[in-house]
């Protein structure tokens, strides 16, 4: 899960990791106050689940309260379009407002769990500031990683290690391994998938500071933080997906209007590159996930066609834990709910696959059903044609 | 065969729970020797008047010689689970369970990578032995044939479709592994073909990867230096999004290596042959056992 910026440094702050000081404001009013507290020069950021937001215009430098509020109002209630986001871009509901701080040198900073290595890797550069897959694409041996051992974990020196890598004056090695200690703490302590600080400021006067910080967390380990759900902006979503994931369904939205639904996140791939075969692009992925009932299936079903861009539906289900019968039988009943008909091709195999093809057969719903992927992409091509 | 066969004597972690106990019944018909369960508190009774149930991972290893574990505990309790069955001495763990925290998984990696232990997953269907009737998970059993072809995927339907294109092509499978679909699992595909490739069962191999991670290109790696038999390759998600968590934890493009043309690039100069289209696993195996 993906959580604002002004979240991940106030987490940072908890564990002492600087950050400039500021707040966030939901309106230009609340904007102009904490900018007239900071003193007027100050930096009005987008608060978004996107990168690239300096690129897009949603980081605004000002240099008084007023023009604050301004920059606020310009950002507060806007999509903001970056080159992460879909041409719809993401919603702007808040903005933070902090000290601008002088910068003599830019870092990159982040840790990630390396599934090769199988331990959370420490990834550090000068080259801060900058998308690190480009620095990792110019610049391969300004990219510094430390393995930290699972049992352990974080030692001081490894921190002075990447510290005196990064080339950073004698004078801040200390304070930067304690930063980077910290940072570790963060991504272990909260369960984190990413924790990143890009850039990491050295300032003229020796400081270090979290300039900007990026925290994902770990959906698994919900069960184990309490309080991270709430950290959850559902806004920044796709709202299809917020509705699957109330069901424990995996989707996501893509661009096309082949809507497809499957029983599983291979096969659910699968059947998208299925769908690129036949020249036609998916509309989302979806995976029933295990253990579903009728219900379930219906309710995937319902999802799968509210997206309005959806003119056919490709049904790939390999019985299993849930059996074919089982789903046919989800299908027909939100099928019913349609009020227009929608030309629907059906792949299934597996258990109780015969009675699953017979269900859908005697509904009467315009269904095509396929034996095998080969022949789906043909009727896919079909159907596309009418 | 390799991991699972006719001497594997199996305890199901979590056999008297709703998931737990609907696939040790559907394991046992299939031919599979379920010894024993566990069960914390639940020691003493028999499941399905047939099946032993101890309080302990120790005490069903003891009383029953167990040598595979199969593992249902929920999510919050299943490394717990996973390093019971290390510490009491079993050889092959299968982990179904998902939604484990990747730190966990992490910290169990750590501690039993120098043992002489395979776990299977998390978050896999398990693996199977069609030749010896030894099922170890949550696969559709009749879709199998014992054969000479070895399965690895990290997928878990899109594994049943592999093998049911292969049967109809009439290729049997010797062992079909999911090693799941967590970016941190216990086996890659690395160590399950260091295993095919001694195994004399084995004539060829069906690597079924996906997008997110680099255990493709690291198999690619293995497979151009060392591995003897015929290979064929499917890596899915070509048409994902980067940065969009494809359903499996594992399934996300974070950077290069997780692309699926870059998977793709390095199997196939490693002389793997690829999978055109999802819909040709099964032909392509036969094509490739033919040259």
């Amino acid at each position: 899960m993906k959580i604002h910026e002004h979240q991940a440094k106030a987490i940072f702050a908890r564990y002492g990791i600087p950050v400039p000081e500021g707040g966030v404001a939901s309106t230009p009013q609340e904007a102009r106050e904490i900018a007239q507290r900071l003193g007027g020069r100050v930096v009005v950021k987008a608060q978004v689940h996107a990168g690239g937001r300096g690129r897009a215009g949603g980081i605004k430098v000002v240099d008084s309260p007023e023009a604050a509020q301004q920059a606020a109002v310009a950002l507060l209630g806007k999509h903001l379009v970056t080159h992460q986001t879909g041409p719809e871009g993401v919603p702007v509901s808040k903005v933070l407002v902090e000290q601008v701080v002088p910068v003599e040198r830019e870092l990159y900073l982040a840790i990630v769990v390396d599934g090769s290595g199988k331990a959370p890797v420490i990834i550090g550069s000068e080259a801060g500031g900058m998308d690190i897959e480009e620095v990792a694409a110019i610049h391969p041996e300004k990219i510094l990683q430390v393995r930290v051992d699972p049992i352990i974990g974080f030692q001081p020196y490894m921190g002075r290690d990447l510290a005196y890598a990064m080339h950073l004056p004698s004078a801040v090695v200390r304070n930067a391994a304690t930063i980077i200690g910290n940072l570790h703490r963060v991504f272990i302590d909260e369960d984190a998938t990413l924790a990143e600080i890009n850039p990491l400021v050295l300032t003229p006067d020796g400081k270090l500071l979290a300039l900007d910080g990026k925290l994902n967390l770990d959906d698994d380990a919900f069960f184990r933080h309490p309080t991270h759900q709430q950290l959850q902006d559902p806004e920044q979503e796709d709202p299809l997906e917020v509705e699957a994931g109330k069901y424990d369904i995996s989707y996501v939205k893509l661009d096309g209007d082949v809507g497809c639904m499957v029983n599983g996140a291979g096969l659910a791939m699968a059947t998208l590159d299925v769908i690129n075969a036949a020249h036609a692009q998916p509309a989302n992925f979806l995976d029933i996930g295990g253990g579903g009932d009728e219900a379930k299936v219906a309710q995937a079903f319902r999802l799968v066609v509210a997206d309005p861009k959806v003119k056919r539906v490709f049904i790939n289900v390999f019985g299993g834990i849930l059996r074919c019968d089982v789903a046919a039988r989800g299908i027909v009943q939100a099928y019913g709910e349609l009020k227009t008909p929608m030309p629907i091709v059906v792949r299934m195999r597996g258990t109780n696959a015969e009675e699953g093809r017979q269900i859908l057969n005697d509904s009467g719903i315009p269904v095509r059903l396929v034996a095998d992927l080969k022949e789906a992409i043909a009727q896919l091509q079909q159907v596309g044609r009418r | 065969m390799i991991l699972v066969n006719e001497n594997t004597r199996v305890v199901v972690q979590g056999i008297t729970g709703r998931e737990g106990g609907f696939h040790a019944e559907r394991c046992m018909a299939y031919g599979t020797q379920i010894v024993a369960g566990v069960t914390p508190g639940r020691g003493g009774t028999l499941w399905q008047d047939k099946v032993p149930v101890f309080d302990t991972m120790e005490q069903a290893v003891r009383e029953t010689g167990a040598n595979c574990s199969l593992i249902f505990v929920p999510a919050p309790f299943a490394t717990d689970a996973i390093l019971e069955a290390v510490d009491a001495g079993i050889g092959v763990i299968a982990c179904i369970t998902e939604g484990i925290p990747v730190q966990e998984s992490v910290k169990v990696y750590s501690y039993l990578k120098d043992k002489r232990v395979h776990l299977i997953g998390p978050n896999c269907p398990g693996l199977i032995s069609p030749g010896a009737r030894c099922k170890v998970g949550i696969m559709p059993g009749d879709i199998h044939r014992p054969g000479t072809i070895g399965v690895v995927s990290r997928s878990g339907t899109l594994t049943y479709e592999a093998v049911a294109q292969l049967t109809e092509a009439g290729l049997g499978q010797s062992t079909c592994v999911g090693i799941g679909g967590d970016p941190v699992t216990g086996t890659d595909f690395v160590d399950i073909l260091k295993l095919f490739n001694k195994d004399p069962d084995t004539e060829g191999v069906v690597l079924i990867g996906e997008i997110g991670g680099a255990k493709e290109q690291e198999a690619a790696r293995y497979i151009k230096r060392s591995f003897k038999k015929p290979v064929v390759a499917l890596v899915v998600g070509a048409t994902a999004p980067p940065g969009k968590r494809m359903g499996h934890a594992g399934a996300i493009i974070t950077g290069v290596s997780g692309r699926a043309e870059e998977k793709i690039r390095a199997l196939r100069e490693a002389g793997a042959t690829i999978v055109p289209s999802p819909g040709e696993i099964g032909v392509t195996m036969k094509r490739a056992l033919r040259r």
